[in-house]
């Protein structure tokens, strides 16, 4: 078997993650340079390993630090007025900016995930199981932070099950 | 609805009583909420900043919310009649001055409960209680919001809660603030050691009339900041439990005053009294500051012929826009800071204080 090569630039991959989604194995290959810049490394000069970014690989978002170029489809705003005068465009910039959004949130609350009242009548049901998403992601994270991995794989993929039909109402 | 008839009414925040109103002034809640469909306030076009108010008073009108709301606009209004409404905080000054376009307010006869169109966010709902009474607002709000949302379709993400123009409001949109007279922390020069501990635990402290103003008359407003991630029960309870703390705090150094200098506090109450009711010009600021040791005097037994809601009614009536729509004519400088002392003088000899 041939060694495996960086599935982003072709080098020789030296850093290898197995991650399982919904029950089936996928392996990355990544060299250091391409896994430094998605930050799954620790910085060389006596950094930590970065959580957020590894849960943000495990979750499938991409890394926190190039938002730049996100625009919303709905209203045409981009991120970087956002950034300038702190107001959102309309109720669609949060889906659009997510990936950049996340981090300025935990960043403001210290969390990123709402845990409270939901219409109630926007959908039935809709309270309880944004209540139980809540509760799985408080897990999730809980789970990473403990680097209990394998239950944050299935924690993972309950959450993305659930998730599934409607994001935004 | 007549503005002018409110003049001699006082709104539900300064009654004066409820729980801890040796203490505590007021409670109140407020719910961001946005229409779905529509970008925000800052991004929308004139139209549909009408299309907001259209669905917004039609949905308020019809919804099952008693007393009735009655909606007045605010972009043809008078700047004194905003300014008036900003007195008795039923608006803001941003959406009474900084913005434009269709916008305006529904409130209730006895101003507890307002709903802002066309603020930042579409909708900013409110509620106040005198006292401290956080659960019984938290209570009537969420009732309230029902009552609107089942008329309105709001913007709702699954993991980010209620959809605001600013993410510091998103998740729960709520902000609960507690208004705050320590007047003895101010005088035993513990206030500052009181709000560095605040900071720390992510509350906000600020003056009476919002973001910017700084604390006159000892008024401080407490509140949360963080809107995500906690259900609003708990975001109560939080503030809920420090204001308790402050609460112990201001009683303790009250005592230590009635203690220590009683005849020096007493001595102070009846100056200020007495400078309300002589003076013959007199700010806002200053006025803020001798009903502060008046309303400290009520509360330590140093006065008895006057009560609380008396020194709302001076306090509230001597903001610049009540004064000049009780005098019926526009007052700047010089002449606003007469017809005050003017209006207070009168006051105090009609109740018989000096």
């Amino acid at each position: 078997m041939p060694p495996p090569v960086c599935q982003f630039c072709g080098q020789p991959a030296t850093v290898h993650l197995t991650d399982i989604v919904q029950k089936v194995k996928k392996e990355s290959h990544l060299c250091e340079a391409c896994a430094r810049a998605k930050e799954l490394l620790p910085d060389p000069v006596g950094g930590h390993l970065n959580l957020q970014a590894l849960v943000s690989l495990v979750l499938g978002a991409p890394p926190s630090n190039q938002p730049v170029a996100l625009i919303c489809p709905a209203c045409g705003l981009q991120y970087t007025e956002f950034r300038k005068h702190g107001r959102l465009g309309c109720p669609a910039d949060y889906a659009a900016f997510r990936p950049a959004l996340e981090p300025l949130l935990d960043k403001i609350h210290r969390a990123t995930a709402h845990a409270g009242k939901a219409p109630r009548t926007a959908g039935a049901g809709g309270g309880a199981k944004r209540s139980e998403l809540a509760d799985l992601r408080e897990r999730l994270r809980v789970a990473v932070a403990a680097e209990r991995y394998e239950e944050a794989a299935v924690l993972r993929d309950t959450i993305r099950e659930k998730e599934g039909a409607d994001e935004t109402r | 609805m007549k503005l002018d008839d409110m003049l001699p009414t006082l709104g539900e925040w300064l009654r004066g009583t409820g729980p801890d109103s040796d203490a505590v002034v007021s409670t109140r809640i407020r719910l961001a909420r946005n229409l779905a469909d529509i970008p925000f306030t800052t991004r929308a076009a004139a139209g549909q900043k009408s299309d907001v108010e259209g669905r917004a008073r039609e949905a308020i009108a019809k919804a099952d919310i008693s007393p009735k709301l009655d909606y007045v606009s605010v972009n043809g209004m008078a700047p004194l009649d905003r300014l008036f409404l900003v007195e008795r905080q039923l608006i803001s000054r941003e959406l009474a001055n900084a913005l434009d376009g269709p916008r305006g307010v529904a409130f209730d006869p006895r101003e507890s409960v307002s709903v802002m169109v066309n603020e930042e966010d579409h909708l900013r709902i409110q509620v106040m209680q005198s006292g401290l009474a956080l659960d019984e607002a938290w209570e009537r709000i969420d009732a309230v919001d029902d009552a609107i949302e089942a008329r309105l379709r709001y913007a709702f993400h699954d993991r980010f809660g209620y959809l605001t123009a600013c993410p510091t409001n998103v998740g729960t949109g709520m902000r609960a603030s507690v208004l705050l007279h320590l007047p003895a922390l101010g005088i035993t020069k513990q206030i500052e050691k009181v709000f560095k501990a605040l900071q720390k635990i992510n509350l906000a402290v600020r003056g009476l009339y919002g973001e910017g103003s700084r604390a006159s008359g000892d008024l401080y407003q407490i509140s949360n900041q963080v809107t995500l991630g906690k259900s609003e029960p708990r975001l109560l309870a939080e503030i809920g439990e420090v204001i308790g703390m402050i609460l112990t705090y201001e009683r303790q150094a009250r005592q230590v005053l009635l203690k220590e200098r009683r005849q020096a506090e007493h001595d102070r109450v009846a100056r200020a009294i007495g400078t309300l009711g002589s003076a013959t010009m007199i700010n806002t600021d200053e006025t803020m500051e001798l009903l502060s040791a008046v309303r400290l005097g009520i509360h330590l037994h140093l006065l008895d012929d006057l009560s609380l809601a008396t020194v709302n009614q001076l306090f509230i009536q001597s903001q610049s826009a009540h004064l000049q729509k009780l005098t019926g004519q526009a007052l700047d400088g010089e002449a606003r800071n007469a017809a005050r002392a003017k209006y207070l003088r009168s006051k105090l000899r009609d109740l018989g204080t000096r």
